[in-house]
């Protein structure tokens, strides 16, 4: 899962399917992150105009 | 007593009719709870799988329940990518059904594998060549985006939007939601297809091989497509019980008769491919590896053609003509029974695919090998069901997921409007 795992290799597989499950876990991550910095900003300069 | 909760505007019944039904669902789950701990205490042995059945019925189930619940990453796909603005009044409840489905197959997984305690070993000690292990990855990310899609409508809550932040998150994951729904798409097509290549690439079992584009057989693709399809017809279907118990009106006609078209188009397209590829594995495939067609249907008590016809004809071309004709497609009853035929279609064909693979007579000295689930495999099947069935009354319940409900059923006086 990790390259510091002892069975990890670097091959084509492993780039492959630990790439993605990586780069997919990254942007779920990121745009988390992001939504909740923004809302915590949000909140302390609350102007009450957010509607959805 | 708990008004408080429930959405501004909507009628709901009283708590103690509530909580007596969801009582009464509630014995279902504890059987199935039951069978679920008898499973993990005493082993595999709880279930009638064997050597030819290692895949059985909750493989089935764990497949029958991604396809169903693929209208979750499609409306999601339509609506935040490719912007079908109409779609907004079902999404919610299109991830609702999708988060009850893939929680259900995680469940059925943790149940399968035996011993629950050693599941990380997938992430952990991957197989990087095996197509089930893309399978893992990406159910588990994805339900992690169905989750992430689900939270704005818990945040919505009369109460918890009363929250600032809660608020903001609400309104801010709205914002970025196209970014989620295009990774659940991306991850939705390589689970969806990893489950229909994993039978494809099967060359010692001739009823499931196929060739295909790549590292891909054909079956990769029909089972996305297939989910993409059918899955609509389900949360439409869904949607429909849903008005019938609440016995009120929840989603648009114009709405539905869109997601309806949309569903019908992907069925008969859909079908037609099936159609093409079930013509080519017949004629081309099944004689190279020396076989006949009539060895995959004929000598045994249950599988014949009948299922093959249903499935492809009963159960495919007649509910994706009824979808796609705008006469029968708007008539209430049509529909509804296209709905049915095509959700019972996708389920008949994840059987198929599963376990008439396993029950085929593979070796010359071989006989068909039919199996009977045990009480704790059926209780453990039915589990998430009546899950679904909770879980849907509680979002029902307190949280605005019909934004079309009011409207719908308590329509605004004029005079009342005017002031």
């Amino acid at each position: 899962m990790l390259p510091f795992c002892f069975e990890w290799a670097w091959d084509i597989g492993h780039a492959i399917f630990f790439g993605g499950f990586w780069y997919a876990i990254s942007i779920l991550g990121a745009g988390m992150t992001y939504v909740i910095l923004k809302s915590a900003y949000d909140t302390m300069n609350d102007s009450g105009e957010s509607h959805h | 007593m708990d008004s408080a909760l429930i959405p501004e505007g909507a009628k709901r019944c009283s708590m103690p009719k509530f909580y007596f039904g969801i009582a009464i669902v509630g014995g279902v789950v504890l059987w199935g709870v039951i069978a679920m701990l008898l499973i993990w205490w005493k082993g595999l042995n709880q279930t009638n799988m064997n050597d030819y059945y290692g895949f059985a019925l909750w493989i089935w189930a764990d497949l029958a329940v991604i396809a169903v619940g693929g209208g979750a990453f499609f409306t999601g796909l339509l609506k935040y990518i490719f912007k079908v603005d109409e779609l907004k009044n079902i999404i919610n409840f299109a991830v609702i059904i999708g988060v009850i489905c893939y929680s259900s197959a995680l469940l059925i997984l943790a149940i399968d594998i035996g011993q629950p305690l050693r599941g990380w070993f997938i992430f952990w000690h991957a197989n990087v060549h095996s197509m089930l292990t893309e399978v893992a990855f990406c159910l588990s990310c994805y339900f992690a985006v169905l989750v992430i899609e689900f939270i704005p409508n818990v945040l919505e809550n009369r109460q918890a939007n009363k929250v600032p932040f809660f608020h903001h998150l609400a309104h801010n994951m709205h914002g970025v939601m196209a970014v989620f729904a295009a990774t659940g798409a991306f991850l939705s097509f390589f689970h969806q297809g990893s489950l229909g290549g994993v039978a494809g690439v099967m060359f010692g079992r001739p009823f499931a091989v196929r060739e295909g584009l790549l590292i891909w057989p054909w079956t990769f693709f029909l089972f996305t497509w297939s989910a993409a399809a059918f899955g609509p017809c389900f949360t439409l279907l869904v949607t429909k019980i849903t008005e019938i118990i609440t016995g009120k009106k929840l989603v648009s006609d114009k709405t539905v008769h869109l997601l309806a078209k949309i569903s019908g188009w992907m069925i008969t397209t859909y079908i037609i491919a099936k159609i093409i590829d079930t013509i080519y594995w017949a004629n081309v495939t099944v004689p190279s590896l020396g076989f006949e067609l009539s060895h995959f249907y004929t000598n045994n008590s249950f599988y014949g053609y009948w299922i093959l016809i249903a499935e492809i004809l009963v159960c495919g071309v007649l509910p994706g003509l009824i979808l796609i004709m705008k006469s029968t497609r708007e008539n209430p009853t049509l529909r509804l029974v296209a709905l049915i035929l095509g959700v019972i279609g996708v389920c008949l064909n994840r059987w198929v695919m599963v376990l008439q693979i396993m029950a085929v007579p593979v070796m010359s000295f071989d006989t068909w090998a039919l199996y009977i689930p045990s009480w704790q495999e059926v209780a453990t099947t039915v589990l998430p069901v009546a899950y679904g069935i909770i879980f849907i009354a509680l979002a029902y319940r307190y949280l605005p997921v019909f934004p079309q409900e009011n409207e719908l059923n308590y329509p605004v006086e004029p005079a009342a409007e005017a002031e």
